[in-house]
């Protein structure tokens, strides 16, 4: 008998069921102060996830920074195809759930447990927003 | 709406509007009388332009007075700030299928002392933070964070999902500061937002400020709030007896106890100012921005500037909006400020200005000193070390190229 995946439960969420490889964050996003919005990499200086790529990866924040621009943003990066498949935030604020929805990019906030505690950069996880939930599917 | 009967470009924005309310478990829409919204090619890329273009296409119109935000270019200086051409004419098309929209091209981010005071408990949907965080706490009205797709939608339908700062249960104060500095300059009053905005971050904590000495004024509050929403992401404040919600710390606080308790003093202030890496000590930028000048802000600079000449080599940027400059210019402030050599842009922000990052790197700027703390907060991403100090002393600092 195989154990169940680990499971975050989050606490809102939309957009469709998305896979992909898990980038885990302990420092907060914007995608106007952090990410180079050509390359989809992370280049602030001293971010913690500082030469991180965003694309195609499920980017888990513990919270929202920046200010309305990120709103556009998130399009913009979308028509540029180097999106993430979801952001997954602790909290989050209406600009960037604004940006991801008119992005279509899925969005949740909200989570337990914290993903440190179920999961790292490069495990392999499914995000459910019509459930709630996400599920680690394979470890990296 | 929803069954198209309003067209298409409009049920797009309430399907869109109906999804973002689903999220925060909105229980309704409220009508909103004003729309504050962001859009420049700088902030939006080609895809958003395509988006403009096909809702303009669709017959969009504004139903309320739908305003824009400062942008990325000023015609007139573009060529002399080396701003790309191409970038030009996307924003040119990008204002025409705005005006094709009924959108008010008017280019401010300080709509709030030019163009819109909006009254207690009115709802409207404004962008950007600077805005909506001067509305909600200042005029008692009610508005969340819009960006730009979700106000245009806004003016769109004229409504906007009922969650965040138009539900009484968000304004409550959650924490209190006692303001027991001096807060002589606008600076200091950034300075505040800094100081409260950084450790407090989360758009759902609302400090409560009370026990200044004097009542502070319309730009004094504008610094602080632009500032808090920076630092801490927050859309309100309450002052006690300054701001409609707060005739008490009781009151502001909805009856709760507060979280926390602060205290700001003028040492705190003070360590705001020493906080800063001077890096080599390049003091050839300096910039009035973020928000833009209100006219008294300009009359200051004036008195500031007047018969001083900006050093061989530095470069001063002041901002403001169409509204402001007109007066300035016919009250002689603008004279008195561009015969120092400071350039004054109309309509946009320093902060995104089209191709800032090649300009930091083509003058070989290290440092971007200025009063505003909101900017020295968020141009990071260009790369600039960023030092905050007093109206007075970036003055000073402009004529002198001396950064202390």
């Amino acid at each position: 008998m195989s154990t169940p995946p680990p499971v975050i439960q989050v606490e809102r969420a939309h957009g469709p069921v998305v896979e992909g490889e898990a980038l885990v964050s302990e420092e907060g996003f914007s995608p106007r102060y952090d990410l180079d919005r050509w390359t989809g990499v992370i280049t602030k200086p001293g971010h913690k996830l500082e030469g991180s790529s965003i694309v195609d990866k499920i980017c888990f924040f513990p919270t929202a920074k920046g200010g309305i621009a990120a709103g556009w943003a998130f399009y913009d990066i979308k028509w540029k195809k180097i999106a993430p498949k979801a952001f997954i935030f602790g909290v989050t604020n209406p600009v960037m759930v604004q940006g991801a929805i008119f992005a279509g990019i899925p969005i949740t906030e909200g989570w337990a447990p914290h993903p440190a505690q179920a999961l790292k950069t490069g495990d392999w996880v499914r995000v459910d927003p019509g459930r709630r939930v996400i599920e680690v599917l394979r470890r990296g | 709406m929803l069954a198209g009967e309003h067209g298409e470009a409009v049920r797009r924005a309430i399907a869109y509007q109906v999804e973002v309310g689903r999220f925060w478990g909105a229980q309704r829409f409220v009508p909103v009388s004003n729309v504050h919204m962001m859009g420049d090619i700088e902030v939006m890329g080609d895809g958003g332009l395509d988006y403009l273009r096909e809702q303009a296409a669709l017959g969009a119109r504004c139903v309320v007075g739908t305003t824009t935000n400062a942008r990325c270019i000023d015609f007139a200086h573009c060529e002399r700030l080396k701003q790309d051409a191409r970038e030009a004419g996307k924003e040119r098309e990008l204002i025409a299928c705005l005006r094709k929209m009924d959108v008010i091209t008017a280019d401010t981010c300080i709509n709030y002392q030019t163009i819109y005071q909006p009254h207690l408990g009115e709802h409207v949907a404004w962008g950007d933070t600077g805005t909506v965080i001067y509305a909600n706490s200042v005029f008692g009205a009610r508005s969340n964070f819009e960006s730009g797709p979700a106000a245009l939608a806004a003016g769109l339908t004229g409504r906007t999902p009922e969650y965040g700062f138009h539900l009484d249960r968000h304004r409550r104060g959650s924490f209190t500061v006692e303001l027991r500095a001096s807060l002589d300059d606008l600076a200091d009053w950034g300075a505040v937002g800094k100081l409260i905005g950084e450790p407090h971050q989360s758009y759902w904590s609302v400090p409560v400020f009370h026990g200044y000495r004097r009542a502070p004024s319309a730009d004094e509050l504008k610094h602080l709030g632009a500032a808090l929403a920076s630092y801490g992401s927050m859309g309100m404040f309450h002052f006690v007896g300054v701001t409609p919600e707060a005739p008490t710390i009781e009151a502001a606080l909805g009856g709760s106890a507060p979280r926390e308790r602060v205290v700001i003093t003028d040492a705190d202030i003070e360590r705001v100012y020493a906080g800063y890496d001077l890096q080599d000590r390049d003091a050839r930028l300096v910039v009035f921005s973020g928000p833009q000048q209100s006219l008294l802000e300009m009359k200051r600079l004036a008195e500031l500037f007047d018969g001083r000449r900006i050093r061989d080599g530095s470069a001063c940027f002041v901002t403001t909006n169409s509204a402001v400059l007109a007066q300035a210019r016919s009250l002689g402030y603008l004279k008195r400020v561009e015969d120092a050599g400071v350039t004054v842009l109309e309509g946009v922000c320093f902060y995104i200005l089209q191709n800032l990052s090649a300009m930091r790197t083509a003058n070989r700027w290290t440092n971007m000193v200025s009063n505003s703390a909101k900017i020295v907060n968020i141009i990071g991403a260009h790369r600039f070390n960023t030092i905050l100090r007093r109206t007075g002393e970036c003055v000073e600092i402009a004529c002198t190229g001396v950064l202390k």
